[in-house]
């Protein structure tokens, strides 16, 4: 069954720059949904650097990825925001009239559909997507012998499974469908993995009993006529090629950042960032807003402080769309009784 | 000051003036052509790959554990470097680099 959700706005993207959105919004009594692709917040922090310290927050001296996704979840908790993560954003259609915008937006994973008065996309460099091997053609072999991810284990029974890679995914899954593979091939680029050591030593034993293969090298071409695979073309460091017999390849090379559905919104585009005019971070279409590293304007800078900024600004022209009749007064945190109620920091 | 030459993915050959102490991507980055340098050079996303010319291969600094662990996730040849690993120097003056693949 399709869930169907009315809120306000449903911001995309659960970085620190959607959070800190959360937190502009609810000062101004404005409901939000956030969706993200990722299985958790903080989108790139959280992602590729949770334990690199960045140093150019206001009022950290110095803050690692996660702590800051950290900090910023304890800020937003007073709104209660909605996350669906593990989804991807498929469709955004704009049923609404400039003056009144009105948007639905629905999710690839579970199929769900929101209605909203206004969307601020905070993607970043776009949705976190598996990282594709260089190989020709192979997309002509993707979901019947080449798969980025393992749904459902069944799948790969008395298979020749190949899997690609070195840190966790790839051992990890080497460990767990070697038991039901008919034959499983573990090729790495060097003889070193940067996967938890007990799995590796895990691997380790299952090779040394004969029970699974592990080569060193680079898959260089596939074979087998599209879509049905055959083999895969290794080349070796010192520049020898063999080949592997294999049904289905997993590579995992980790993820990296694709545009993905944004650029069929309808929104101008400029080389893969969206134009946004610098008084409301506005897109050409009313009601839909780009904050943080997805949107461009002249003078623009890809700082967290500056996608801070734009939330707060957006913030304030979203609330015209979601409270027409009301007039919006502005107010500090410090001295307002009504902000201090919101934030549950005043009787 | 000195120069870096760049070929790009059209094969075209760039010569850019170089900046003692930044990084290669960032003199890169910074003239304009197109690497992606995802994670801002914190060497968590191999997106700056580079093939490095033979003949400077022994003048870098040889990669970091960290390095390599980014380089599993890309296809490499035996002279490919993550260019925000390289800091440069006079010494490095005229090195010779080509920008790997998109998503290699």
């Amino acid at each position: 069954m399709t869930d169907h959700i009315e809120t306000d706005v449903v911001i995309i993207g659960a970085g620190p720059v959607g959070l800190f959105a959360v937190f502009e919004l609810g000062l101004l009594d404005i409901k939000c949904h956030l969706i993200d692709i990722l299985p958790k917040v903080g989108g790139q922090c959280a992602e590729l650097y949770p334990e690199k310290p960045i140093y150019d927050i206001p009022g950290f001296p110095m803050v690692t990825g996660q702590g800051l996704v950290d900090n910023l979840m304890a800020q937003i908790e007073p709104f209660h925001p909605t996350f669906h993560l593990n989804e991807m954003v498929e469709s955004l259609e704009s049923i609404g009239t400039p003056e009144a915008p009105l948007f639905r937006v629905k999710t690839s994973e579970n199929g769900t559909t929101f209605t909203c008065k206004a969307v601020i996309i905070a993607a970043g460099g776009g949705s976190f997507q598996p990282k594709k091997p260089p190989i020709d053609n192979i997309e002509a072999y993707e979901g019947t012998g080449v798969y980025y991810a393992v749904r459902k284990m069944e799948m790969f029974r008395n298979k020749k499974v190949l899997i690609v890679g070195g840190g966790d995914s790839a051992l990890d899954w080497t460990v767990n469908l070697q038991p039901i593979a008919k034959r499983l091939t573990l090729l790495h680029r060097r003889d070193a993995f940067r996967a938890a050591p007990h799995t590796v030593e895990k691997m380790r034993s299952l090779v040394a009993s004969g029970d699974m293969d592990l080569h060193l090298g680079q898959v260089t071409s596939l074979k087998g006529e599209a879509p049905v695979l055959e083999g895969a073309v290794i080349r070796k460091d010192d520049g020898s090629e063999f080949t592997i017999d294999c049904d289905v390849m997993l590579p995992f090379f980790g993820l990296t950042m694709k545009l993905g559905p944004i650029a069929d919104w309808g929104l101008n585009l400029h080389e893969n960032v969206i134009p946004v005019d610098t008084e409301k971070f506005e897109t050409n279409v009313p009601g839909i807003f780009a904050i943080g590293d997805i949107n461009t304007y002249p003078g623009k800078l890809k700082l967290i402080l500056s996608g801070f900024h734009e939330g707060a600004l957006a913030a304030q022209k979203v609330h015209r769309y979601v409270y027409p009749e009301k007039r919006l007064l502005f107010q500090y945190t410090t001295s307002s009784t009504s902000l201090q109620k919101k934030l549950g920091v005043a009787a | 000051m000195g120069v870096i030459h760049v070929t790009d993915r059209a094969g075209q050959r760039h010569t850019l003036e170089a900046i003692e102490g930044w990084r290669v991507m960032e003199i890169i980055r910074d003239w304009g052509l197109p690497i992606e340098g995802l994670c801002g050079g914190a060497c968590e996303c191999a997106t700056c790959h580079v093939f490095v010319s033979e003949e400077w291969l022994d003048k870098l600094y040889p990669p970091t554990e960290e390095e390599e662990d980014q380089l599993d996730t890309v296809m490499t040849r035996p002279n490919s470097r993550l260019s925000c690993q390289i800091l440069w120097t006079p010494e490095l003056d005229g090195l010779e680099v080509t920008l790997a693949p998109t998503g290699a």
